[in-house]
């Protein structure tokens, strides 16, 4: 009886040391097993990309049993897959600079003017990230065969302006308010001219919200498919537009697939590694 | 010179018909309670509003509508606000370079303003690796080195610590006396404007409620809301009915006709005097009182020590609410304790109704200066 009281406590502390030297390892394991799924699908295009596609459809296997740079060799020599990667990389970069530059105007006077209608405006803005794409594809068609912009880098670049211009106007807002009112008017007690202290003492004080805004329109614009795939047919086909013939009658090219997907995934790759820093900063300091 | 400036947004009015004139080279303290419209009225004659009604007149020329950049200004505000991005040198720099001076002379002036605040070793950093108050001396700098005709400082030192904000209140009259330009100096504190010299405006609620030499306004209040604003700690008040050139207190006792109290006119009055001119005592009852001392017997509920002086709060028994007293020295006056609070009727102010001062009583000098010379 005694035994077991006494050696009931030391149990329970037992335990209690047991957990506590187990917490931080299980936040090991858990972490490790949430990147694991993360990585899953994205380990088995880079995998698929450098299989054959006899390969791909003989059943499941974690690396190539033949591997093959084919499905790359493939595209690297077809220049419709060239053409298909530049029209996309510039309808992004047009349309990043174009959706910034137009919001940054826009996002200071929301932030320090007051003016009928402000507020209700403001929420419009984000109300039109609410609707889906597929909504705008059929005015934008009709639009664009109407004007002659159909099947150009820059019907896509405009297209997109649609989604990303509200959103980098959201994006800066919230920056540029978190910048006091009271530096403006230093500068303009200075004697800046608006133009002069914009540029040169308002623009490196957003410096991160602008990569924020940019980095999120680039990525908006970067995997949009649906306006990009209708707006476009053969002269400013992207990459998306490519894709989908692969796809042809004799079947699906697996491999080609896989190895355009993994290509697509580098452009992204290296934005966020050159906006890193500033992303961490501004989650931190905007609103997003 | 500003000629019945006001500002109203919608219904609501910011400064009414304030009118004020500055000389170059002269000291203008704006002395008021926070939202009493110091720094609205600043932003009003540098040029960052627009008055709704009035003229702003310099030298001659009216600048109502001009807009601060073709204004001879410089404005240093209560946070301290630099330009980020930019390095203590150019933030200095800054109006220079926009104005366009050659090199030589922006390297000058810079290191002159530098040196004056004591900047020197910090001109290759940002604003964000400086202490508050080398930042709020960066924003000096920046308003030194302009030589604007129009200086505005609003509150600049409320910011800062003790000793910093003694050493600056010294010094910044001397620096920018020496450019000639027109300073204004917005501050809550009374004491800070006494110690600025010069001339002070009162403020409240957007009115300027006096204007005079810093230490006159102080001895001589012209009106209630002048002496509240005035006062630190707050004025104590005694509500008094008048009837045939008696006045009673709101608890029927009558005070002696002594200096303004007889030349009242019938009706209501308040009675004004500041923690100096009370004096509190250990109550000891009926004997040896002087009549031109009224006493009020209460409880002490609060005691605040400074070292070489004491204010000690008094719940007056009679219902008069609490009166605050000056004591020399550090006092045993416990809350709790039994005391009474010794008006000097000499040195309390009476207002009328309207809140006017009633000045009958010889202009006997205080006893006690409260200004330093």
């Amino acid at each position: 009886m005694s035994a077991s009281a006494i050696s009931a406590p030391l149990a329970t502390s037992g335990t209690r040391e047991a957990r506590a030297a187990r917490g931080p390892k299980g936040r090991t394991i858990g972490m490790a097993l949430y990147m694991l799924f993360l990585f899953v699908p994205v380990y088995w295009l880079v995998n698929a990309s450098f299989k054959t596609n006899a390969d791909i459809l003989s059943g499941l296997s974690l690396w190539p049993q033949h591997p093959t740079l084919e499905n790359y060799s493939k595209i690297f020599a077809d220049p419709d897959w060239h053409s298909a990667f530049t029209n996309s990389i510039l309808m992004v970069v047009i349309n990043t600079v174009i959706s910034v530059s137009v919001a940054l105007p826009a996002a200071y006077a929301f932030s320090r003017y007051r003016f009928v209608g402000d507020k209700p405006l403001f929420f419009w803005l984000l109300s039109n990230l609410m609707a889906p794409p597929a909504v705008y594809a059929l005015p934008f068609f009709n639009l664009y065969s109407a004007t002659g912009l159909f099947d150009s880098i820059w019907a896509v670049a405009l297209a997109h302006c649609l989604f990303n211009v509200p959103l980098a106007v959201w994006i800066l807002e919230g920056f540029i308010s978190g910048v006091p009112r009271e530096i403006d008017e230093t500068a303009e007690i200075d004697g800046y001219s608006f133009p002069r202290f914009f540029v040169k003492i308002f623009l490196p004080l957003i410096a991160n919200g602008i990569g924020v805004a940019a980095f999120f329109c680039f990525m908006f614009s970067w995997v949009e498919q649906l306006l990009a795939t209708t707006l476009t047919t053969v002269n400013a086909k992207p990459i998306a537009g490519m894709m989908s013939r692969a796809y042809s009658a004799a079947g699906l090219d697996w491999g080609l697939l896989a190895a355009a997907g993994t290509l697509t995934m580098i452009p992204g790759a290296i934005v966020i590694w050159f906006v890193r820093n500033h992303i961490a900063k501004g989650f931190a300091l905007g609103r997003v | 010179m500003l000629d019945r400036i006001g500002l109203k947004r919608g219904d609501e009015v910011h400064i009414a018909d304030a009118s004020l004139e500055l000389h170059a080279g002269s000291m203008n303290v704006l002395l008021g309670p926070t939202l009493s419209g110091k720094t609205t009225l600043m932003r009003l004659m540098a040029g960052l509003d627009r008055p709704t009604s009035g003229r702003l007149v310099e030298d001659g020329r009216d600048v109502t509508g001009l807009g601060v950049k073709h204004r001879s200004v410089a404005m240093v505000y209560q946070q301290f606000v630099n330009y980020p991005t930019l390095s203590v040198y150019e933030n200095i720099a800054s109006p220079l370079r926009v104005q366009g001076l050659p090199k030589a002379e922006i390297e000058s002036r810079v290191a002159r303003a530098a040196k004056l605040m004591r900047l020197e070793p910090m001109l290759k950093r940002t604003p964000a690796q400086l202490s508050g108050g080398q930042q709020q001396r960066t924003a000096l700098a920046r308003a030194l080195v302009k030589q604007a005709k129009l200086v505005l400082l609003d509150e600049p030192l409320a910011n800062l610590d003790y000793k910093l904000r003694e050493e600056l209140r010294e010094e910044l009259p001397r620096i920018f006396a020496e450019t000639g330009a027109i300073l204004v100096y917005a501050t809550t504190e009374p004491a800070e404007a006494l110690l600025l010299r010069g001339s002070t405006a009162t403020l409240r609620e957007g009115r300027i409620t006096q204007v005079g030499p810093s230490a006159a306004l102080y001895r001589e209040p012209g009106n209630l809301d002048a002496a509240r604003v005035f006062s630190d700690p707050p004025l104590n008040e005694l509500a008094l009915t008048v009837s045939n050139g008696v006045a009673a207190l709101a608890d029927g006792s009558r005070l002696p006709g002594d200096g303004a109290l007889g030349a009242l006119p019938d009706g209501a009055a308040t009675l004004g005097f500041r923690a100096d001119a009370a004096a509190a005592a250990v109550a000891v009852g009926g004997d040896g009182r002087d009549p031109s001392h009224p006493a009020f017997p209460g409880t002490v509920a609060v005691t605040e020590i400074s070292g070489s002086e004491s204010f000690v709060h008094i719940a007056t028994d009679a219902g008069l609410g609490t009166l605050v007293c000056l004591v020399e020295g550090v006092h045993a006056f416990e809350p709790g304790d039994r005391a009474e609070a010794r008006l000097d009727l000499a040195r309390a102010f009476a207002f009328g109704a309207d809140g006017r001062r009633i000045a009958a009583r010889p202009a006997a000098a205080p006893r006690r200066e409260p200004v330093p010379a």
